[in-house]
């Protein structure tokens, strides 16, 4: 903390008078022993960015063998590596660390922080990520083959991985150990710095929906190591906590793990309504509609998500009590969601709407978001459930909330932050095409999955019946097109930081506000040394 | 406060609560047993030894049906010997279970049990049963296994039909495909 950043300016006071900055010199103290936010929140970011496309790849492979019925590409076993490390990646590689990153990059200046709360733990729980995936994809290439039996990790299926397990149960220890530190980081610097005359209730919505979400995080990720500890003794130390046959019960592990399971979920998207909440009044230009309504309904969104898991698992033999309970309370959630969406059409009611690219893909998030959500509604009633589960319905349902939910708001977040981020402007043209084919092709690639599921087709099965073959093809036509429109996304990425000549302004757009747009683009290296006095008309939100 | 001392004191709090969280990770397993023990929502039956059995007879009886499977790890031919059969409620009774080891090697098993439904299983009282030990058939040997219950006379009206239901596992034998000796 200040002990750091005055030791920097003392090591780096005799060289590079031009870089007034105080920036490391070199790459590795720049990058690799970095305690700077901006530093770890932009390894966070190409992190994630990178992970996306491998764990894109592997949908690529899945989506290729299912374009036609029959096995044709890969070996069964083959797939279910793939649909499991696919899920893996994409939630402890993409989403999450990308969401950790935003965090890193704009809590501190949001707040008027000058830097994280604990910034040498802040380098600590970025550099575990890359050993932990490094250790998580190493599985792949080993004897025994990687995990196999889907992101939940059910027994007995689970066991029946050979010794690559450890290395599985390894990895998801280090970063849960990472998202921890994250998570104390954010809570310590949102609780304890926050610059004078910035009360809880004017903090901007990503600043509480992140500290609502940190608290979700350390709630649950060690319920998760504890889970897959559990998991690591009963292959390898002949422990029976879910083996049936030595008194221990396989839907044990199915209960621990939805409990931290669904918390996870709204990890993965509480952040993405922050970022809406900040990126909707912005274009709208007015303040956002029922701030404190907003603030409200996440923190009940993250309450009932503790008592809703079994909702995952309507299916394993409940009593009729049980699944009554489990429906109701998640049929709650819709309750402050709703508010949300509310609150989301009410700000751009009669607002002077502009639709630059990341109000496009706000907007998208918004329609596509709760399409996810109302298929959700469909699931939460038990006696569909035992329909729809296991197969494509859930799919379909969980990609629409991740995939033009959290990853559509991740993109709406990179266009609108990147040009303070590196002081240039991105290509609106080309963001906007990449808009335009990522929303077309989303929905060519997850929306027959509707159809399929309810026709019966079940998840994680490289073959499937012929009825289906039709709706599989468009879905896959649909993939290849999504996965090939992300490379204009970082097409763009590259070319704004790079190539882009046209500088940005401080405040970047016009209806923006909040005090991370009252410094320059970029910001200076270390900034708000000196606390602002945050005023009422600093903050977006008329409440 | 100062700043240093303000984030110690948050790092502090945080870091127990986490660590709280792993402990309620393993916490959840007793405390699971121990809902399905007071629910009967496990469908394990109540054992106790035959000196404190305190069954008052009843008119009123209830279908029993005998239900045997044997794990694919061990090639065993396990049944009962009468499928359904009707109990006075409160009268110690006994049933019978067959076991067979048509393999040419000694091996051993031990049997997990389920009393459907779960609700019954409040009320099924076992005085002794092979399942609560391991055991071993020599090649080709079978073996008559006995289970000495009552059911309690308070059982709820609305329960006609009870299933008691075993299921034999090879003793050792874990999923991963290899035999732990321990």
């Amino acid at each position: 903390m200040s002990t750091d950043i005055t030791s920097n300016d003392l090591d780096h006071a005799h060289d590079g008078h031009d870089d007034h900055d105080h920036k490391p010199k070199g790459f590795l103290n720049r990058w690799l022993f970095t305690t700077n936010h901006k530093d770890i929140g932009t390894l966070y970011l190409f992190l994630s960015l990178i992970a996306f496309l491998v764990g894109g790849s592997m949908a690529m492979v899945i989506r290729a063998e299912l374009f036609m019925p029959g096995l044709q590409l890969v070996e069964p076993d083959f797939f279910n590596q793939m649909t499991t490390m696919h899920a893996l990646v994409m939630v402890f590689g993409a989403v999450m660390p990308a969401w950790v990153g935003f965090a890193n990059w704009l809590v501190p200046m949001m707040v008027g922080a000058p830097d994280m709360a604990l910034p040498r733990m802040n380098n600590w729980s970025f550099w575990i990520l890359p050993f932990a995936f490094t250790m998580l994809l190493s599985t792949l290439f080993m004897d025994s083959g990687g995990p196999a039996s889907g992101w939940t990790l059910y027994p007995p299926l689970v066991l029946q991985t050979g010794n690559s397990l450890a290395f599985v149960v390894f990895a998801v220890h280090m970063l849960g150990i990472s998202s921890i530190m994250g998570s104390i980081n954010i809570i310590a610097t949102i609780l304890n710095m926050r610059a004078p005359g910035m009360t809880l209730l004017r903090m901007p919505m990503f600043v509480w929906t992140w500290l609502i979400t940190a608290f979700l995080l350390i709630a649950v990720m060690p319920v998760l190591a504890g889970a897959v500890t559990m998991l690591l003794t009963d292959h390898f130390f002949g422990t029976n906590f879910f083996n049936a046959a030595g008194g221990g019960d396989p839907v044990m592990f199915q209960h621990i793990f939805w409990f931290f399971g669904h918390p996870e979920v709204y990890i993965m998207i509480l952040p993405a309504f922050g970022v809406i909440s900040e990126i909707l009044p912005t274009f709208s230009r007015k303040p956002l509609f029922g701030y404190s309504s907003m603030v409200y309904a996440t923190a009940t969104i993250a309450f009932l998500s503790f008592i809703v898991w079994a909702h995952h698992m309507f299916t394993v033999g409940m009593p009729l009590q049980g699944e009554l309970f489990f429906m109701y309370a998640t049929m709650l959630i819709s309750v402050p969601t709703g508010v949300k969406v509310f609150n989301w059409v009410s700000t751009m009611w009669k607002g002077s709407m502009t639709f630059e690219t990341p109000m496009l893909f706000a907007i998208g998030f918004v329609v596509l978001f709760t399409i996810g959500g109302f298929s959700g509604l469909m699931l939460a009633i038990t006696a569909a459930d035992f329909q729809y589960h296991d197969t494509y319905f859930v799919v379909a349902h969980f990609h629409y909330v991740l995939v033009p939910g959290a990853v559509f708001a991740l993109m709406a977040a990179t266009y609108y932050w990147l040009p303070k981020f590196t002081g240039n402007m991105y290509s609106e043209k080309w963001g906007k095409i990449h808009f335009w084919l990522s929303t077309i092709f989303v929905n060519v690639l997850f929306f027959p999955q509707h159809y399929l599921g309810l026709a019966g087709m079940p998840r994680r099965i490289p073959d499937y019946s012929p009825q289906f073959a039709d709706f599989n093809m468009i879905s896959s036509i649909g993939g290849f097109a999504f996965g090939a429109t992300q490379l204009i996304f970082v097409g763009v990425i590259l070319h704004c930081i790079f190539r882009s000549k046209v500088k940005a302004t401080g405040q970047v757009w016009e209806g923006a506000r909040g005090l991370e747009w009252t410094l320059s683009s970029p910001p200076p290296y270390h900034s708000f040394t000196t606390p602002p006095e945050v005023s009422h008309n600093m903050v977006r939100h008329a409440d | 406060m100062n700043q240093q001392q303000k984030n110690r004191k948050t790092i502090r709090r945080l870091v127990l609560m986490a660590i709280g969280m792993f402990g309620f990770g393993f916490a959840l397993w007793p405390l699971y047993n121990v809902f399905c023990d007071v629910t009967g929502l496990g469908g394990r039956a109540i054992q106790i030894s035959e000196n404190n059995n305190q069954a008052v007879a009843s008119h009123r009886v209830v279908s029993i049906r005998f239900d045997a499977t044997v794990n694919s790890s061990l090639p065993w031919v396990f049944q009962a010997k009468e499928k359904v059969h009707e109990y006075n409620l409160g009268v110690p009774s006994k049933a019978l279970y067959l076991a067979m080891n048509p393999s040419d090697e000694a091996l051993t098993g031990q049997a997990t049990y389920n009393v459907a439904p779960p609700e019954a299983s409040l009320y099924f009282v076992k005085t002794e049963c092979f399942c609560f030990t391991e055991q071993t058939l020599q090649p080709h040997e079978s073996r008559e296994m006995p289970v000495y219950f009552y059911i309690k006379d308070d059982l709820p009206e609305h329960i006609k039909d009870i299933t008691l239901s075993y299921t034999f596992y090879r003793q050792g034998y874990t999923p991963s495909g290899g035999m732990n000796h321990h």
